[in-house]
């Protein structure tokens, strides 16, 4: 039989799931294992219980001199800066991306503009945004912003564009004027995608704010990882960006459940 | 003055002539059906009946209006496909024939009960009151037309304009939409255009069967000269004309031999 039909079975298909995490969990303890029989000292992979350790404490020890839990706060501080960055960008490209999409004069004014846009690399960008946001909160959501909603707005305009014209023009014979086919026909058939976008653009906003993060600021998780490299304190590190995976995960599957339930139509199907 | 009425209507994308010098008199109430070559422009046809685009030359005007330069309510369609929208159920898609006209978009209040009761009205006289509430995507095809023309007649448009509606239909399912759009028709007595590459159906549903087809040939250029309107065939009465002429005319009987 092909390789293409061979199809686990459930127990099966739930243990080759574990498999990779089980694996990278062992491999990480037999390599800190051998580092830490030669080096009792050695800082690099530090044990798994130890890790277990910092993370209790860090999770529940408030700070010595201000009594303030410092993950928690970084953890705050970094998603906001992420909930306005990305909200920011997902209306700005949905705007954007509908007009673009409907009106054939904003078509014509802006789609080549955003396309040249996206392609400028955000990164490069940073320290302009210093120069001119400062080094407050404002430059690291602009950054998210300038990082994402070109490429969402591409997309959500090539999303509108793709409901066909029949659509279009029959919502015109039932005397649909250009506003109510913004807000009836086009919109709730583009919302479903604009969340998917959103989840997609979650990766590189968390690169562009813990990168914002690491070069200017004093509160964050991308500038507590930054902090902590100094003194090599990988236990920190590691519970940090286990926790960012942790975060990005359940947002992540929030927007799924919610586009799940929000649109049923999209699964309805013979 | 007849109620659809095409004078020298000429259609060319980038140059290319697709429809050339169509002349058409329609009266209120007659049921067109347009057969033709794939490719030939009937689909262009409707397009510039719905006024989706306007010709190059020509015009075509509705009970002597001003040619429209957009669609509007006046004139309903229903495509092949893509003619309903799939994120409101069933029963909104019908309400939506009423609410799109509005301001906003929405209806509300007891203009909402109201439209909603005639929705299930209609949503029984097109057999789909039992799926109210599904997404059109959950539909057969044939459902899914029912539909589209239930959705158009609701906006009571004075021309409905058909582009191959039941071409991805099944034999059968095609049989009792012809059925059921005979029936619709007569009980409104609407004007309607239908482009079918089905020509039993043409002659079938049609009180006329226009023929697009090319006149003009280049062996050089197959693609310079457009089709026009060749035939304008009477369909009804089972497709033999001048059957009842006789009532309509009885001075063009012949002289009863040996009365003279
Ligand atoms: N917007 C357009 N721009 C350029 N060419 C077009 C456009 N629309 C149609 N055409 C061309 O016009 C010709 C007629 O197209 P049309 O869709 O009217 O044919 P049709 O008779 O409906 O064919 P079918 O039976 O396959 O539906 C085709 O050659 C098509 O390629
Ligand atoms: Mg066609």
């Amino acid at each position: 039989m092909r390789i293409i039909n061979h199809i686990p079975t459930r127990p099966t298909a739930v243990l080759l799931a574990a498999l990779p995490f089980v694996a990278v969990l062992v491999a990480y303890a037999i390599g800190s294992e051998i580092r830490l029989a030669e080096n009792p000292a050695d800082k690099l992979l530090p044990a798994p219980a130890q890790i277990g350790a910092t993370a209790l404490r860090l999770f529940t020890e408030g700070d010595r001199r201000t009594g303030e839990i410092l993950l928690w706060k970084d953890t705050w501080a970094s998603l906001m800066r992420l909930l306005f960055g990305v909200g920011i960008a997902a209306t700005v490209s949905l705007v954007l991306g509908m007009a673009i999409g409907l009106v054939p004069y904003v078509r014509r004014l802006m789609s080549g503009f955003v396309a040249v846009v996206s392609m400028v690399p955000p990164l490069a960008l940073l320290p302009i945004l210093f120069i001119v946001f400062g080094l407050g909160e404002v430059s690291k959501v602009v950054l998210i912003v300038i990082g994402i909603t070109p490429i969402m707005t591409r997309d959500l305009a090539q999303r509108v564009l793709d409901i066909p014209k029949e659509q279009i023009v029959k919502a015109q014979t039932l005397g649909a004027s250009s506003w109510v086919i913004v807000a009836r026909v086009a919109l709730p058939q583009v919302l479903p995608r604009l969340i998917a976008n959103i989840r997609l653009s979650l990766g590189s906003a968390w690169l562009f704010l813990i990168a914002a993060e690491a070069v200017a600021s004093d509160v964050g998780l991308g500038y507590r990882i930054f902090l902590v490299r100094r003194y090599l304190a990988m236990d920190v590190i590691l519970t940090y960006v286990l926790w960012i995976t942790a975060l990005a995960f359940v947002i992540d599957w929030a927007l799924k459940t919610i586009s799940r339930r929000a649109f049923p139509w999209l699964e309805a199907g013979l | 003055m007849s109620f659809v009425s095409v004078r020298d209507v000429w259609q060319a994308y980038d140059g290319r002539s697709i429809l050339e010098r169509v002349n058409v008199e329609v009266e209120e109430g007659e049921f067109i059906s347009i057969v033709g070559a794939s490719g030939c422009g009937k689909s262009t046809f409707l397009r510039m009946l719905l006024a989706e685009e306007v010709p190059v030359r020509g015009a075509i005007s509705i009970d002597g209006g001003a040619p429209a330069v957009e669609p509007g309510r006046e004139r309903g369609v229903v495509f092949q496909r893509y003619s309903v929208f799939p994120h409101m159920t069933v029963r909104e898609n019908i309400i939506a024939a009423e609410g799109f006209a509005k301001p906003s978009g929405w209806l509300f209040g007891s203009a909402r009960k109201a439209a909603r009761n005639r929705a299930d009205a209609m949503l029984v006289r097109i057999g789909l009151n039992h799926v109210a509430d599904q997404y059109p995507a959950s539909l057969s095809g044939g459902m899914q037309q029912r539909l589209a023309i239930g959705q158009a007649l609701t906006a009571k448009p004075r021309v409905l304009l058909l582009d191959e509606p039941f071409g991805a239909l099944d034999p059968g399912t095609r049989l009792q939409m012809h059925d059921f759009l005979t029936e619709l028709r007569a009980e409104t007595g609407m004007t309607v255009f239908m482009v079918t590459h089905d020509l039993a159906e043409g002659f079938k549903l049609g009180d006329r069967v226009l023929v697009f087809d090319k006149v003009r040939w280049d062996p050089m250029d197959p693609g310079l000269h457009g089709a026009t309107i060749t035939y304008d065939f009477d369909a009804r009465d089972g497709g033999v004309p001048f059957q009842h002429i006789l009532d309509r005319y009885p001075s063009l009987a012949p002289e009863p031999v040996g009365k003279a």
